[in-house]
């Protein structure tokens, strides 16, 4: 899937580091295969996969500039041309100056950028980040995000592996959720959402006689209780409709009540998702 | 370039560039030399000191004849005052010692009854001293009593001295053989020292990736055997090239100190050798000799003797990091690497307890054989039977099986390591480590 970033989502020790490091061919998978662009992954492909681990690290007391020159030529760049695009790089994050410094001089925000430039400069196919905004400001986290979609427009494949939903919302294309090493759920999100929706819908009105409408209401629907802030007060419910109902002929019920304020369907979002989705599993 | 030719790089410039190599390597020789020459002008001040010793002969058998002065020691006869007033001066300071011969009624008796006196325990060369004086006059004395005459026994002294020849018909001399036994300690010293160093900084670099967290990035694009490899080569090529370094600055330094401050290094050795024997040393020196020891030295097989070193230095070196590198990947930091360290440092501590206590006294004995053949006694016990020819039969045994062995540890190495390196928080056991090589892949 060109063009896509996909989530790799999962609980803590659902095996996503494990997948990822099968990927990357530093463990071995003791059953099954992996394919890279249509064919058996082989030892060569890690030239064509970029990898940016949970855990960061660098050489500590080596240069900035030897020590992403190293990474790039282990990546199977020649030297100049690694220099070339370490210079693009270094100009787009403004960080030329690091060049001879040592990583122990920067602070960790600076280490990151130099991670995330080593991690992407050989234009790999596929680009796995595990945790990819943890140790950036907001500021960064923006860059980097910005960074990693325009990689994705340039035609890579992004694996996303992240604990935190509102970046997959952002993000991701695709989802894969795993849990105790299986694949419980996968496909495009918005797919999984819409499998995921329940037809619940948020409303408020203002009524004069709020008990009486929702006595009406529980006689048509299912109704439970809701509790988010509009402007004025009135009554507010959570309103299921059942297989073949229409959301319209609540609306024009409402309508008839009263001034309707608010009418929002619940869809639900990658937390939830992944909560249910999890807790159905256990 | 590849991969394996890169890591090699890095693992040397990151080796070299650092601040303490460069130290050790500029300023250890420096220092040897300047503790060497202290060591020197120290022994030359402490025999300027002359001794000036008393004694009391009661028994009346000793003149002034058997105590002559030395360039170290001068005696006085202080019989008359006695023993008790002569000690009291000893005690407060005017003298080293009082050596008192009691009267006695047989020779016999006498030697067995001679006391010495003095604030500070004396050192063995002139206790010795004293002993051989008061000795050689004893036994003149009994041979008189027995009626020999003195001037036959001098002339009846005969020195022999064998001259050994190999089948080949050469001439050896005996100087030669502390040459080799020198050489091969030195040879086999110099190899555990270089193990103990580089194996170490091997498994420090490991640790260091561990714990930086880089090595998930680096065996993303490499192997982890080549890594492993790499970093075992690297350091190795920087520690041939700092011992290098230390050879030539030590040749350079010593060269220039005998210059400048005129302390040589022939006298660096012979200060310490007692004087007589000093004499018997430089009896033997004479130029014809020195000449044969020349020869000899020429005619030791200098190539084989340098390519054998090579090769077990080098196999000996790479046997052990592969060892070291893989304790580094099974912890996360030095101090837990202290478990792992004994079962590599025994062996190599045990090759060279059983090199010097063996292989010099009888260089071709079966224990030294057996522990020049065992792959990982081998490179020291080898290196040090070397200078005195070894059949070619047992070279090759030997020189196979650390091969083989070397091959098989850098493997079972290269599974440890490979599994260790990725693993973090918990300090592992030997079980650990077992299961880590069972894994497949």
């Amino acid at each position: 899937m060109e063009k896509t970033i996909v989530g790799l989502l999962g609980p803590n020790g659902a095996g996503k580091t494990s997948l990822i490091r099968i990927i990357n061919q530093i463990t071995m998978q003791d059953a099954g295969d992996v394919y890279f662009d249509g064919k058996l992954l082989a030892p060569n492909d890690v030239e064509h996969i970029g990898y940016m681990p949970e855990e960061r690290g660098l050489y500590k007391s080596m240069k900035v500039g030897e020590q992403a020159l190293y990474l790039a030529q282990l990546k199977g760049l020649s030297k100049s041309e690694a220099k070339k695009r370490l210079k693009y790089w270094f100009d787009k994050f403004d960080i030329s100056a690091w060049w001879d410094k040592k990583i122990e001089e920067l602070s960790k925000g600076m280490a990151q950028k130099v991670q995330f430039i080593v991690t992407v400069m050989h234009k790999p196919k596929l680009l796995i980040f595990d945790e990819p905004f943890s140790g950036f400001d907001p500021i960064n986290a923006q860059l980097i995000a910005k960074e990693i979609l325009q990689l994705r427009d340039e035609g890579a494949t992004i694996i996303f592996s992240t604990h935190r939903m509102e970046s997959v919302e952002e993000m991701c294309d695709y989802i894969a959720l795993i849990d105790q090493s299986n694949k419980i759920l996968e496909g495009k999100l918005d797919d999984i959402k819409r499998a995921f929706r329940t037809n619940t819908f948020q409303v408020g009105v203002a009524t004069s006689n709020p008990k009486e409408v929702e006595e009406r209401l529980r006689q048509l629907y299912k109704v439970s209780t809701a509790d988010f802030k509009i402007i004025n007060e009135g009554l507010k419910l959570n309103i299921t409709l059942k297989e073949g109902e229409n959301p319209n002929d609540l609306l024009s019920f409402l309508t008839s009540q009263g001034h309707v304020q608010h009418f929002v369907e619940l869809v639900p979002d990658a937390n939830e998702i992944f909560m249910q989705a999890v807790n159905k599993n256990i | 370039m590849s991969k394996l030719k890169l890591i090699i790089h890095r693992e040397f410039i990151a080796k070299v560039r650092n601040k303490s190599f460069l130290i050790m390597t500029f300023l250890s020789p420096v220092l040897i030399v300047v503790m060497g020459a202290l060591v020197v002008f120290l022994m030359k001040k402490n025999d300027e000191k002359v001794k000036e010793i008393v004694y009391v002969d009661a028994s009346g058998l000793f003149t002034k004849e058997n105590f002559k002065n030395s360039k170290t020691v001068k005696y006085q006869d202080y019989t008359a005052l006695g023993l008790t007033e002569t000690k009291k001066k000893v005690e407060k300071g005017d003298f080293y010692g009082v050596l008192y011969i009691p009267k006695k009624d047989s020779l016999e008796l006498l030697a067995k009854s001679i006391e010495f006196y003095s604030s500070d325990s004396p050192g063995m060369s002139l206790m010795n001293g004293l002993e051989n004086r008061v000795e050689t006059h004893l036994r003149n004395l009994k041979l008189t009593h027995f009626e020999i005459d003195l001037m036959q026994i001098k002339a009846s002294e005969i020195a022999s001295n064998i001259k050994m020849f190999n089948f080949s018909g050469e001439e050896s001399s005996k100087l030669i053989n502390g040459l080799k036994i020198a050489v091969g300690a030195i040879a086999g010293y110099l190899l555990m020292m270089f193990v103990m160093i580089y194996g170490t900084s091997v498994m420090r670099s490991v640790i260091e990736e561990k714990t930086s967290r880089i090595i998930e990035i680096i065996v993303s694009s490499v192997k982890p055997f080549q890594l492993m490899l790499g970093k075992i080569i690297g350091n190795a090529s920087a520690g041939l090239l700092q011992f290098f370094i230390w050879g030539i600055l030590l040749f350079v330094i010593s060269i220039i100190s005998s210059a400048v401050f005129g302390i040589d290094m022939v006298e660096m050795q012979a200060s310490k050798i007692p004087e007589d024997q000093l004499n018997a040393a430089k009896e033997a020196v004479n130029p014809d000799k020195l000449q044969l020891i020349l020869q000899e030295i020429l005619r030791l097989p200098i190539l084989k003797l340098f390519v054998l070193f090579i090769f077990y230095f080098l196999g000996g070196f790479f046997l052990y990091s592969s060892l070291f590198a893989a304790v580094g990947a099974a912890v996360d930091n030095e101090t837990d690497t202290q478990q792992f360290m004994l079962p590599i440092m025994a062996p190599l501590v045990l090759g060279l307890y059983v090199g010097f206590a063996t292989v010099m006294n009888d260089p071709h004995g079966p224990i030294a054989t057996i522990f020049s053949i065992l792959p990982f006694t081998s490179p020291i016990v080898m290196l040090m039977r070397v200078p005195f020819g070894v059949s070619w039969f047992e070279l090759a045994i030997s020189m196979a099986l650390l091969i083989v062995t070397f091959v098989f540890m850098v493997w079972l190495a290269a599974k440890i390591y490979r599994v260790g390196i990725l693993m973090y928080g918990k300090k592992p056991t030997y079980k650990d480590l077992y299961k880590w090589i069972k894994y497949k892949g």
